[in-house]
């Protein structure tokens, strides 16, 4: 599991084990810590805080906020509130999925990127707005998409040397 | 007592009753889709709903409880507009295949529908918007996603009833799913295949897997040579299928059928189950005799159980018998000393077993010793519900078919092998013959009260030649957790066990109850189908297993004595820890 020991997962498991109704305070820790729930982490939990591991998925499904796989290196958010919307935010998310080949919520299966629609960020003056990895880019155009994916991908070659 | 009015009618009915139930005194029946007898309320569909004086909404009768001076009106034009309106939502997610569905003609939407008269989609289908997943993975049982209607009733039953937390709602509203945790197949998850999900799913969303074809295809090939056996309580469930009442005892009809179906030879699961009994009250016996005691003995002959033991109670592998089950015993019987006494080529045998079970699709295969005989021991194993389709097929007027006898040697059978198919019964069965083998002396009383009857846990001490022997019966799997965690802190602490022997079987009422058997079981449906075992083995002229004369025979030719090297080779298995979950 990335990021995290399995000391961290159970100092976790310890802490809230024994504490009645608290799944939920121990999935929050453990997507904290590694940045969603991964299984091994879902099923330590069953084991040992005996929850069966259905329970803990109803629970983990049950929620948005949790995540079952590892976030994407680039995290691409668009904006779907009234402004956006009215904007083409609708035309966005179909440019990224046709350029990345999946749909949004997904990640794409080499773990590079992922899509999600979220809902107004606050700058609806820039409309359509979406962000890569927490940075707004504004007034963004379904044409723009291809060349911003591009960058991003630079960006990681020049890393990679 | 309290005091209501339903429809002007005065009812008088116990705190705690519900409308759903009271209406029943007023001869009201109110439709229910969620709502089973024998789960608790989940309020899910919305169907029940009924006007209570002073309330300004409906409200569900399944889930409200009766209160002292309530006004209730459970028909008028608006409530079934309401109800219409429900079943019509309901319909709208739900795939329109009824002909092609395992559950046509007995399946309770289609019957509301057929009652409310829909004849048109009011809502437009949004079946298709739904992620829905098909899993056969199994063998055993099958999930068709896009039929479930979200009522619970399997999910409840699998958690709560069973403990065995395989099938789980994921996500929510619109998108909530049944699946096991993580969207993995069925035979990755913990499933013990007890097919409780499937016998109460009111919907085609969860059936038996299908294994008519194959036994038609061995019954079409002419070099096979096809033989049966049927369990214990196949012949008091059967004649649901065909307007019998609950519990009429139909083995000698079943064995016609069987030969008209073609079958070279018909043989009765209850002699096998005369065999298990040897070995299991031999085995008992010998636990019992040695120093230390090696107790408690836990009867295997449930493979829902075996599969649950397996995979949650691997700390336990040691007390379990390692006993085959009668399916397992007439198999191997069936391909070793039967086709060498009629001089049959083993190879050709078609051996099929007719099962009130869905695991016994799963225990043909589960290991190596289901092979003994060198090849697999059972081929096709059916449920109740698949043998009543195919005589239904072969057009065979069931009613009107005249008695049959099974076929010598492997059908003659005890009281004590047809009253397995009861919880309780393997036990009452067992202490009969461990009884004699202890004293040498037949039990004074033979039938074992205390084991009988619905009750999840039974109890009871037995006098043997002096050993106080206790004995503990548990059926539905949430019931074992109680017994088995006092025996492991028994054992932990080297103490001696609260119970020298237990019977456990994974359905609720046991194999009268089981997965595979007709639909819409309730308690009142398990002691009747038990009530006819009871009868059936009340009328035997022998009632305990070492009495079987065919079954003396075995040994005699065949086995030597019980828990000798042969019949280990042929009537035993052994277990082993098992992860719950594959992924």
């Amino acid at each position: 599991m990335p990021n995290a020991s399995n000391e961290e997962l159970n100092a976790i498991i310890d802490k809230w084990k024994d504490v009645k109704g608290s799944l939920v305070m121990m999935l929050h820790a453990v997507q904290d810590k590694f940045g969603y729930v991964p299984r091994g982490a879902a099923m330590e939990i069953a084991s040992r805080a005996k929850i069966p591991l259905a329970k803990i998925y109803e629970v983990l499904t049950f929620y948005h906020f949790f995540k079952l796989s590892a976030p994407a290196r680039h995290q691409i958010a668009v904006c779907t509130g009234t402004a956006c919307y009215l904007k083409g935010a609708q035309e966005l998310i179909k440019a990224l999925e046709t350029e990345l080949g999946i749909n949004a919520g997904d990640t794409t299966s080499d773990g590079s990127f992922s899509v999600a629609a979220l809902r107004c960020l606050g700058c609806c003056v820039l409309a359509p707005v979406m962000t890569v990895n927490g940075k707004i880019h504004g007034h963004v155009k379904p044409a723009d998409i291809p060349s911003i994916l591009r960058e991003i991908a630079k960006g990681d070659e020049q890393n990679a040397r | 007592m309290i005091k209501a009015v339903i429809n002007g009618q005065q009812v008088e009915v116990a705190r705690g009753t519900s409308i759903l139930d009271a209406a029943k005194l007023a001869n009201v029946k109110i439709p229910v889709l969620c709502k089973h007898a024998d789960l608790e309320a989940t309020s899910a569909c919305g169907i029940c709903i009924v006007k209570v004086k002073g309330s300004a909404k409906m409200l569900r009768a399944c889930s409200t409880l009766v209160e002292e001076g309530m006004e209730i009106t459970t028909h008028d034009p608006e409530i079934v507009a309401v109800r219409r309106t429900v079943l019509e939502l309901i319909l709208s997610n739900h795939p329109k295949d009824c002909l092609v569905c395992a559950r046509n003609q007995d399946c309770e939407l289609q019957k509301l529908s057929a009652d409310f008269g829909i004849r048109d989609e009011y809502f437009p289908s949004i079946v298709d918007r739904r992620q829905h997943k098909f899993d056969d993975s199994t063998k055993t049982i099958v999930i068709e996603g896009s039929k479930c209607v979200l009522c619970g009733r399997c999910v409840n039953v699998c958690q709560k009833h069973q403990n065995v937390w395989a099938l789980s709602f994921l996500s929510r509203g619109i998108n909530t799913k049944l699946s096991p945790a993580g969207e993995i197949n069925l035979a990755d998850s913990p499933c013990v295949k007890c097919g409780q999900c499937s016998n109460h799913c009111p919907v085609g969303a969860i059936v038996e897997h299908d294994d008519t074809q194959k036994v038609w295809d061995g019954l079409r090939a002419e070099d096979k040579y096809p033989v049966v056996q049927i369990a214990p309580a196949v012949r008091v469930a059967i004649g649901e299928a065909f307007g019998y009442p609950v519990g009429a005892n139909l083995t000698k009809k079943l064995y016609a059928a069987l030969k008209r179906l073609g079958f070279k030879a018909v043989f009765d699961t209850n002699f096998s189950a005369d065999v298990t009994i040897m070995e299991e009250a031999g085995e008992f016996v010998k636990k019992l005799t040695s120093k230390p005691r090696e107790l408690p003995l836990i009867t295997s002959c449930c493979p829902a159980w075996v599969d649950f033991l397996e995979k949650y109670r691997g700390d336990m592998v040691d007390n379990f018998s390692t006993c085959k089950s009668p399916q397992e015993i007439m198999g191997v019987l069936s391909k070793t000393y039967y086709a060498a006494k009629e001089k049959i080529d083993p190879s050709k045998i078609f051996m099929v077993s007719i099962m009130p079970c869905t695991a016994k699709k799963y225990e043909i295969s589960r290991g190596d010793d289901m092979f003994s005989s060198g090849y697999q021991d059972i081929d096709v194993s059916l449920t109740t519900r698949e043998l009543a389709r195919m005589i239904k097929q072969a057009g065979i007027d069931f009613e009107k078919l005249e008695d049959a006898q099974a076929d010598s040697i492997l059908g003659h059978y005890t009281g004590a092998g047809t009253i397995f198919g009861a919880t309780g019964g393997v036990m009452e069965a067992a202490v009969r013959t461990a009884y004699y083998m202890v004293t040498g002396r037949e039990m004074p009383s033979l039938e074992l009260k205390e084991a009988r009857g619905l009750k999840g846990i039974k109890e009871a001490e037995l006098d043997v030649a002096g050993a106080k022997i206790r004995i503990a019966v548990a059926h539905g799997l949430a019931n074992v957790d109680q017994i088995i965690n006092q025996v492991a802190r028994a054992k932990a602490a080297g103490k001696e066990p609260p119970y020298h022997f237990i019977e456990v079987m994974a359905c609720q009422g046991g194999c009268v109850g089981g997965g595979g058997q007709p639909y819409g079981v309730t308690n009142e449906l398990r002691k009747k189908r038990a009530a006819g075992l009871y009868e059936d083995d009340r009328q035997q002229k022998e009632r305990c297993s070492h009495l079987n004369p065919q079954v003396q025979l075995i040994y005699r030719e065949f086995a030597k004595a019980p828990n000798s090297e042969i019949a280990h080779r042929y009537f035993h298995n052994k277990y082993k820890k098992r992860a719950a979950y594959i992924k």
